[in-house]
């Protein structure tokens, strides 16, 4: 077998963001070869220089044996590379013959698209991959899997030999999974070559000849599939060095058990269906008390946001109920959750938690602004003197309550999301992703809030994509995994590798 | 996190940044005005004219004596109450194109109420209800896109664009077939003795059209800073505005603020319909609105959605058309429109590159 692609020490920085520091890739032709990797590890980066859509600052990139480094995307595709991205990048309107051969249409003599011919070719190329579909019919009536499969059969159709899958089935359901598997394995033994980028470990163990993992914008491993196991991978695309010492732990609290065992956040079997039709959250069920923080780990895009935004009151429910200290608020609205004691750190601070326009005062009454209102007439002087009280207990810098939140840090933006919903009467608190992006110093700063308002008796239900954070803060852990709960343990039982693997569905938990 | 909140707080600043406010409010439109009267210099010329002649002539007409500057006035009050609607609406994050429908529809209401009015009314009974039935007018025809957009999330431009023909010609229905003078297309004019013409209140602008609306609209713009700047209302409605995401997540019902913005922006733009109708004929013709709805997206756009700016763009824009008639007799009225052209294009497209370059200009002086 020949390479098919050989990149090596690849660099790309985007300003100070390294993205990619000497990530390699070597794949056979006719292989299936996975790219495995956590969020931000740099895999998609990676795809885009071969792509052509980005050029490396440093590293080379060669196709079939011939230096190709800084292509263009359309020397990429004239080179039968065919990336099928994330999301589809259809026209809804039009039919699937005519998105397949959008740009390269098949003309009649007059100049106008011959339908007939195009829908032809397209039965051909279906019949022969295996990918079944009618040409004729519109891509808005499609599932999503049928509209993968016209993904795929648009890059084939343009010739590609080398086909790149960016996460194909973060939006499929099982039956589907098991179809694109079929055709992958048949376009493999036609002679293609694939790339599958994932996080899901079921799916390399499953399909690939070979894994390339990638950690911080490096390539860690290159395996064969057959000598591997998964608990193998999942320690590497973790990585032992971010290992974290057992005292730092939480101890566990001391409290009698509450007489209401309904005080605290409980949450009954509660579904949750996402855009796409699909039950992002599936029959989840859990119970944080007070005096106690549940942190959930887990790969992103498995259910948490969904989760986390339908007990705020901020995405719809199919199925189940929320209650905090007992009282039902599957119905209510975001405010009266905030009456009920609810408060929120949503994930997107710059989305969700803050106006970046409105000054650092102004953000520290978002929700709270109906008590800082007076006949509907907002009272300036007690907005000024809350945010001078928050902005020193919090040590937001600079200290100036009417600067544009705009102007501060990543960590001061979030101390401000932090000092408003910590501020507040409140008895449960959902903290999601709480010090994303946020420094050192800060880092441990609302980690400290946190454990404050645990010692105070609040309950705490944590997500978080940091496993060490997950691990540092909970009393107890749960794992999601494609909208369960993969496993629920005490934070004295897990260990990075349990949850590692349960987070990449490599493990069967006890879903308690 | 060391200091204590004691020491902390005499540490924390206060200090509005009012030059930096001051500086990014005034000199992008200035730069502005700079383009757009180098353009005017180089559309006179060829017409073969001295810009410094017909400038001092447009002054003259405009600014330069009684009637002139009355005329200005009046202009500026219906494009006034346009350009705060649009602004109102603008700073909810929906853009209203409906102006148009919900002035002559403001107007309409007006006209109706004082032709219903008994003689003898007593004018601080009949004004109020008159401006009233105004306000109900455009926000009938505002609160229509509000609901179909909270509740099926049609797109208000599309939406508001549509209704100025419905409503338009549901109006030109009514005059033409129930309600007009034989041979005209206005209603009959409100008796005097229910409503003087306001323009005939005062004297000073020496028959000139210019009446007490301006003092309504000031009132108006007033109240609209102070809901918008100091109401919990405002804070909510900005909230949406900037980010409907983050005002949903504060528990602010988005559908509720867009209902509330555009409803209220029809009922500003309604209410402008009394300066024609209450302070200049007296009575509903058709078609009085044309232009100034559309105009009003312009004033708010060089008003940069602020109340004073608005009052500030309406004055301008009043004078630019007010001024084509001055200078009539040396380049063709049609000038003024392309000069408001090329005015609108010089502040959308300068107004972002000249903050760029003063917050850079800025940031070097600090460091």
């Amino acid at each position: 077998m020949s390479e098919a692609i050989k990149l090596e020490r690849i660099g790309k920085a985007f300003g100070d963001v390294v993205a990619l520091n000497g990530a390699s890739l070597e794949v056979q032709s006719g292989e299936i070869h996975a790219l495995v990797g956590e969020n931000g590890a740099g895999k998609s980066t990676l795809m885009k220089v071969l792509g052509g859509l980005i050029k490396p600052d440093e590293g080379r990139v060669d196709v079939n044996g011939r230096d190709v480094t800084g292509w263009s995307t359309s020397d990429a595709i004239a080179a039968g590379i065919g990336i099928v991205h994330q999301h589809f990048m259809l026209v809804p309107t039009l039919t699937v013959a005519e998105n397949l051969v959008l740009g390269c249409e098949p003309k009649s003599r007059a100049g106008v698209l011959d339908h007939r011919r195009a829908a032809e070719d397209v039965r051909k190329l279906s019949a022969g991959t295996g990918l079944a579909i009618e040409p004729e019919r519109l891509i808005a009536d499609l599932s999503v899997g049928e509209a993968q499969r016209v993904e795929i059969l648009k890059v084939l159709f343009r010739g590609a030999r080398i086909l790149v899958l960016d996460e194909p089935t973060a939006v499929l359901s099982p039956p589907e999974v098991r179809e694109l598997w079929a055709v992958l394995r048949r376009l493999r033994d036609q002679g293609d070559t694939i790339i599958l980028i994932t996080h899901r470990l079921d799916e390399v163990v499953d399909l690939s000849d070979t894994i390339t993992v990638m950690r911080a914008g490096k390539t860690v491993a290159r395996i064969k599939t057959a000598d591997t196991t998964p608990a193998e991978i999942a320690r590497l695309m973790v990585g032992r060095e971010v290992s974290l010492s057992a005292g730092k732990r939480v101890q566990p609290l001391n409290q009698s058990a509450p007489a209401n065992s309904d005080q605290g956040l409980v949450v009954r079997n509660v579904s949750v269906v996402g855009s796409r039709g699909i039950r992002v959250v599936d029959d989840v069920s859990f119970s944080v008390k007070p005096g106690e923080i549940l942190g959930i780990a887990g790969v992103e895009g498995n259910g948490q946001t969904e989760l986390i935004e339908a007990i705020a009151g901020l995405r719809s429910v199919a199925a189940g109920q929320i209650l905090v200290d007992g009282v039902e608020i599957t119905r209510h609205s975001v405010a009266k959750r905030h009456d009920a004691g609810l408060s929120h750190i949503p994930e997107d601070r710059h989305r969700r938690g803050l106006i970046l326009e409105y000054t650092v005062a102004d953000n520290l009454i978002l929700g709270v602004q109906k008590s800082f209102a007076r006949n509907g007439v907002l009272d300036n002087d007690r907005i000024l003197a809350n945010a001078s009280e928050d902005i020193s207990s919090f040590d937001i810098r600079p200290p100036n309550p009417i600067l544009e939140a705009r102007a501060l840090s990543g960590g001061n933006q979030q101390k401000i999301v932090v000092a408003r919903e910590m501020g507040r009467q409140f008895s449960a608190l959902l903290a999601s992703q709480p010090t994303r992006g946020v420094d050192v110093g800060a880092i441990e700063f609302i980690h400290q809030q946190l454990l404050d308002a645990r010692a105070s008796g609040k309950a705490i239900l944590l997500v978080s994509a940091e496993l060490n954070e997950v691990l540092a803060l909970s009393d107890r852990i749960a794992v999601m995994y494609r909208g369960k709960f993969a496993g629920v343990m005490s934070s004295s039982d897990a260990t990075e590798e349990i949850l590692g693997e349960l987070m990449i569905g490599a493990r069967k938990g006890n879903a308690a | 996190m060391t200091a204590t909140p004691a020491a902390a707080r005499a540490q924390i600043i206060t200090r509005a940044p009012w030059r930096e406010h001051a500086e990014e409010a005034l000199i992008p439109p200035l730069v502005a005005l700079l383009v757009a009267a180098i353009c005017g210099d180089l559309l006179i010329l060829s017409y073969g004219q001295s810009p410094a002649a017909v400038y001092r002539l447009l002054l003259e007409g405009t600014w330069g004596n009684a009637y002139g500057f009355g005329q200005v006035l009046y202009k500026a009050t219906t494009l006034a109450f346009t350009g705060l609607a649009v602004s109102f609406g603008l700073r909810a994050g929906l853009f209203n194109i409906g102006g148009e429908s919900q002035l002559a529809a403001g107007g309409f209401g007006a006209a109706l109420t004082g032709l219903a009015l008994p003689v003898g009314t007593p004018l601080i009974l009949a004004l109020p209800l008159c401006m009233i039935a105004a306000g109900l007018g455009g926000g009938v025809v505002g609160a229509v896109p509000a609901y179909l957009k909270t509740k099926f999330g049609a797109h208000e431009v599309i939406v508001t664009i549509m209704l100025n023909f419905v409503v338009l010609a549901l109006l030109n229905w009514f005059i033409a077939g129930h309600l007009h003078v034989p041979e005209t297309l206005h209603t009959p004019e409100i008796h005097a003795g229910v409503l003087p013409r306001l323009a005939d209140l005062s004297s000073t602008f020496h028959g000139s059209a210019a009446n007490l609306a301006l003092i309504v609209a000031v009132l108006v713009a007033a109240a609209v800073w102070f809901y918008l700047f100091r109401a919990r209302g405002g804070y909510e409605l900005r909230a949406v505005g900037l980010q409907p995401d983050a005002a949903e997540y504060g528990g602010i019902s988005v559908g509720r603020v867009w209902m509330r913005a555009l409803t209220f922006s029809g009922v500003i733009a309604g209410i402008g319909g009394i300066n024609y109708v209450l302070g200049y004929k007296h009575y509903y013709e058709d078609g009085f609105a044309s232009g100034a709805g559309f105009l009003g997206i312009a004033v708010a756009l060089v008003g940069r959605n602020h109340p004073i700016g608005v009052l500030i763009a309406a004055f301008f824009f009043a004078t630019l058309s007010q001024g084509g008639l001055a200078i009539h007799a040396f380049v063709p009225k049609q000038m003024m429109d392309v000069l408001q052209g090329v005015v609108i294009l010089a502040v959308a497209m300068s107004v972002p590159e000249v903050r760029r370059v003063l917050r850079s200009a800025r940031r070097t002086r600090e460091a």
